[in-house]
């Protein structure tokens, strides 16, 4: 079946079964890898994308349901060549390790942000669930203190 | 251990001027003393290791690193130490991770480094497999595990090549200028003398022309300008863009994807398939038996997956279908009690104190198997066409994944091409490419390129697991409380490695470390900081027990026993000190600490942990001091340390593979869980530079979580924690529990 989405600003048409879940349309279909296969289950937030502003795990999300909706990847949260204060705040607090599970931290922690510009501690433990193998979380919580007090 | 022979004349090979100019510097170890144990392993003219270094007339450097990059930041640091040794401008530097640069194609042992392309030397072959693990991390070839990378490839090969070309732009200098090159400056890739300067760009076509240096001088460490400074990672902006590319991430013109399915049980095999169940699914192109599982190709990977899901398969049981987590534990104890042991280490007498004494402290410690989970699934991509292999995937060893794939689909290995991609993880699991062979016996039956990913399904159940094992310890307190007698009676399953991990540091006189060494039927493989796992859990367990027992202080009791060992005590002290051990602490409250020397470096822990009423253990704190020797990039070795500790963590409170029917029982992030932000500690690094042996980062601070964690759990709940994970124990407060540290 054909759909239509709405990514980083700009249409794109594909044609996949509508179960596909939208993670692998977007890697696969437009071509945007940088959104993570981690689980396929919702349990690690490696492929998290904004939909419509809110940090959504795209690997169960089938490609039917983002119809219609505004689609912001990784590739898309850099606006004008610049990057965007989350992504400035990794490199200069160096979070990413292996950098797998990255571009989900990053788009959980900008719609975060985007919600709630200074979250606490306890609200930053509910909202980033997030699996980080590598174990960057105590950077990723000040990068986001950080970000909240700028 | 390994050691190292000094560099021959013949060992530097490959100097030379570049097409259009430019100086290129490959430098390489012959290693005539390379032992494991008694045997040589290799030949005079067999070759250890290379270090690549290219610098252009408009005075850029290149180097080329032949790690794998996990996140370690190995390369970074590998980098520094070149240009530290030839005081090389550091925003002129840049560094390329194999492959590339076809200036090299041509030289054949450079090639084979760099881009997998020469053919295997004899002493390669047994790389892959496990006993041979140590031997090739010392041989560091492409492989990255064993915390080397800086220990053996930047100690050994970085600094001195840096020192070489420095020496070689010094001398074309002074034969310029004719002036006494120990009268001539270098800095920041300027030579000087007087008034006269020249760039490294423009005497490096004339350092070309030169011979390398035989022993250069290498700095003193009061000389180091970069090394020992915190350095940005250059691998990070691309990390956060999403433009980082992964294995998983290779796109070829025409691809294809496949979806696996291995035999649930070890040494299982496929039974049946009927393919008429797929035939029709959108996209399927082809049904892959690879006899211990099967792969579905199709046009996209979805369907890919989805298809194989529809397959009807069947699978054998395998040899061991009956296994189970506790029959493998049962055996176990059936070992230890018949006792067929061999000595690891024996001092003194143990077995005559512990016999003659009329107090003995017993205990049985054990740790279950653990997977790895790599965020990044494991996937590789491959395509053979016209007798030849590529292979696209990140390796920790690519140069043994280069054979396996060939191995797989006989070829010469010459035949087969490696491009290392970024490892989204390895923890020692991409130093088994299980993958790379499945992908090129698939690759082999199509003609076009195929990409294998393994569902994270797959890759929880057919992990190259951290060993299940277990240990008995008998010991006898002296008058003072401290141990006059150490015994510990510990199984090893094939997984010795490294061979110093049962040791401890402490002076005890007597001490008899022996162990059983059987089999057992679960795949294995090298796992963050390896045998120090368990043998940290285990040993810093017990040595706390017995602090107890004395009556002391685990930290003071600890130190007594440290009298010879002033690094380890000013480690212990530093991490008990920043930890504010022995200050008052909430009721619910207590700090455990824990002792490890790993991989050359030395790390004491104290976590703060607290035990709710309803029995919530919260690890609130780990405060860790790290001496490794001297740290070469502050920043990310701190990185290093808050990574191991995590994945330390993780283990110690919830990793847990368990066998049923000769299969593991876990499957996903829902059943073998992770640590969260929210279970994530503050965690503390504070670094010692004591100038010893540059040890490694990546893996030491791994051990000594999990004892810290359970030496804090006893003071809370009375209650020792000999098993793990800790989430397997029903923990509740102690009533007027005895708040000790
Ligand atoms: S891949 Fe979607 S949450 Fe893990
Ligand atoms: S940086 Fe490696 S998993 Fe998070």
């Amino acid at each position: 079946m054909s759909f239509t989405l709405n990514i980083n600003g700009r249409k794109h048409t594909v044609d996949v079964e509508p179960d596909t879940p939208l993670l692998w349309v977007l890697r696969d279909e437009i071509g945007l890898k940088g959104t993570k296969f981690g689980c396929g289950i919702a349990a690690c937030g490696a492929c998290t994308v904004h939909i419509d502003g809110e940090a959504t795990r795209t690997c169960v999300l089938p490609v039917e349901a983002a119809v219609d909706t505004e689609i912001t990847t990784i590739e898309g949260l850099a606006g004008n060549g610049e990057l965007h204060r989350v992504q400035e705040a990794w490199i200069r607090n160096q979070v990413p390790q292996c950098g797998y599970c990255q571009s989900g931290m990053i788009m959980a922690v900008s719609a975060l942000l985007e919600q709630n510009p200074r979250p606490t501690d306890a609200e930053i433990d509910e909202a980033i669930t997030n699996v980080c193998r590598c174990g960057t979380y105590q950077r990723v919580r000040d990068s986001i203190h950080e970000l909240s007090n700028a | 251990m390994a050691s190292i022979g000094k560099i021959t004349r013949r060992g530097l090979l490959a100097t030379g001027a570049l097409v259009g100019g430019g100086l290129v510097l490959g430098l390489t170890l012959s290693p005539n003393r390379l032992k494991i144990g008694s045997a040589s392993v290799l030949e005079e003219d067999e070759v250890l290791l290379n270090t690549w270094v290219k610098i252009s007339p408009d005075n850029r450097i290149t180097v080329i690193t032949p790690h794998s990059e996990m996140g370690q930041g190995a390369n970074t640091a590998l980098a520094m130490m070149l240009a530290d040794e030839m005081d090389a401008d550091w925003d002129l530097v840049k560094f390329v991770e194999a492959p590339a640069l076809p200036e090299f194609a041509n030289t054949g042992l450079g090639r084979g480094y760099v881009l997998g392309d020469t053919s295997i030397p004899a002493f390669a072959k047994p790389m892959v497999e496990f006993a041979f693990f140590n031997l090739a991390k010392s041989m560091d070839l492409q492989i990255t595990g064993g915390s080397l990378s800086i220990r053996l490839t930047g100690e050994y090969g970085m600094r001195r090549a840096g020192a070489s070309a420095r020496a070689m732009l010094v001398q074309a200098a002074a034969e310029r200028w004719d002036v006494d090159p120990s009268a001539i400056n270098v800095s920041d890739s300027i030579v000087s003398h007087g008034n006269k300067s020249a760039t490294f760009g423009e005497l490096s076509s004339e350092a070309a022309r030169l011979e390398p240096p035989l022993n250069p001088r290498q700095k003193e460490r009061s000389e180091f300008k970069l090394i020992g400074t915190s350095q940005p990672r250059r691998d990070i902006p691309a990390k956060v863009d999403g433009t980082a590319v992964f294995g998983i991430d290779v796109e070829l013109p025409d691809m294809v994807y496949a979806a696996i399915r291995h035999a649930p049980a070890f040494g299982g095999t496929v039974a049946s398939i009927d393919e008429g169940s797929v035939a029709g699914m959108p996209g399927v192109i082809k049904v892959v038996n690879l006899d211990d599982a099967v792969a579905v190709v199709a046009d996209k990977y979805w369907r890919a997956k989805t298809a194989l899901e529809a397959l009807d398969v069947t699978f054998d049981g395998g040899p061991d279908g009956n296994a189970t987590s506790d029959s493998i534990f049962a055996s176990y104890a059936d070992a230890l009690d018949k006792n067929d042991s061999s000595a690891h280490f024996e001092s003194g007498d143990a077995a005559g104190v512990i016999s003659g004494a009329a107090d003995v402290v017993r205990s049985e410690y054990r740790v279950p198997f653990l997977a790895h989970a790599c965020m990044e699934p494991m996937n590789c991509t491959a395509v053979v066409k016209d007798g030849k292999c590529e292979i696209w995937t990140g390796s920790q060893n690519p140069l043994a994944a280069r054979t396996f794939a060939a191995d797989a689909i006989g070829l010469s290995p010459d035949k087969v091409t490696v491009h290392n991609q970024f490892l989204g993880g390895g923890f020692g699991r991409r130093g088994r490419d299980d993958f790379v062979p499945q992908a090129a016996r698939i690759a082999n039956q199509l003609d076009r390129p195929v990409k294998l990913i393994w569902s994270r399904e797959e890759d929880i159940q057919h992990d190259h697991y951290r060993p299940a094992v277990a240990n008995r310890f008998e010991a006898v307190l002296g008058g003072d409380g401290l141990p006059s007698a150490w015994s510990n009676l510990y199984i090893n399953v094939g997984q010795d490695e490294p061979e110093e991990a049962p040791d401890i540091p402490y002076g005890i006189a007597n001490q008899s470390i022996r162990k059983v060494s059987m089999s057992q039927p679960i795949r294995l493989g090298p796992w963050r900081s390896v045998g120090h796992t368990q043998h940290s859990f285990f040993n810093e367990s017990f040595v706390d027990e017995l602090a107890h027992k004395a009556g002391m202080d685990p930290f003071a009791y600890r130190r007594a026993l440290l009298q010879g060992q002033p690094r380890h005590r000013k480690v212990l002290e530093t991490a008990a000190e920043k930890a504010g051990w022995g200050d008052p602490l909430p009721a619910d409250r207590a700090r455990g600490i824990a002792l490890e020397q790993s991989f050359g470096s030395i790390v004491a822990q104290v976590a703060e942990v607290s035990l709710s009423e309803d029995g919530t253990v919260r690890v609130h704190r780990v405060t860790a001091a790290v001496d490794v020797g001297t740290a070469v990039n502050p920043d990310a070795v701190e990185a290093q340390i808050q990574s191991g500790i995590i994945y330390g963590l993780t283990a110690a409170l919830y990793g847990n593979i368990t066998i049923d029917g000769g299969r593991v029982e876990q499957s996903n992030f829902h059943d073998y869980e992770m640590v969260h932000m929210a279970e994530a500690p503050e965690i503390e690094v504070h670094i010692i530079n004591s100038g010893e042996k540059t040890g490694g980062a990546g893996e030491p601070g791994t051990p000594p979580v999990a004892p810290a964690v359970a030496n804090a759990l006893f003071v809370l709940s009375g209650k020792r924690i000999r098993s793990l994970p800790v989430m397997l124990h029903d923990l509740r407060p102690a009533t007027g529990s005895q708040q000790v540290s």
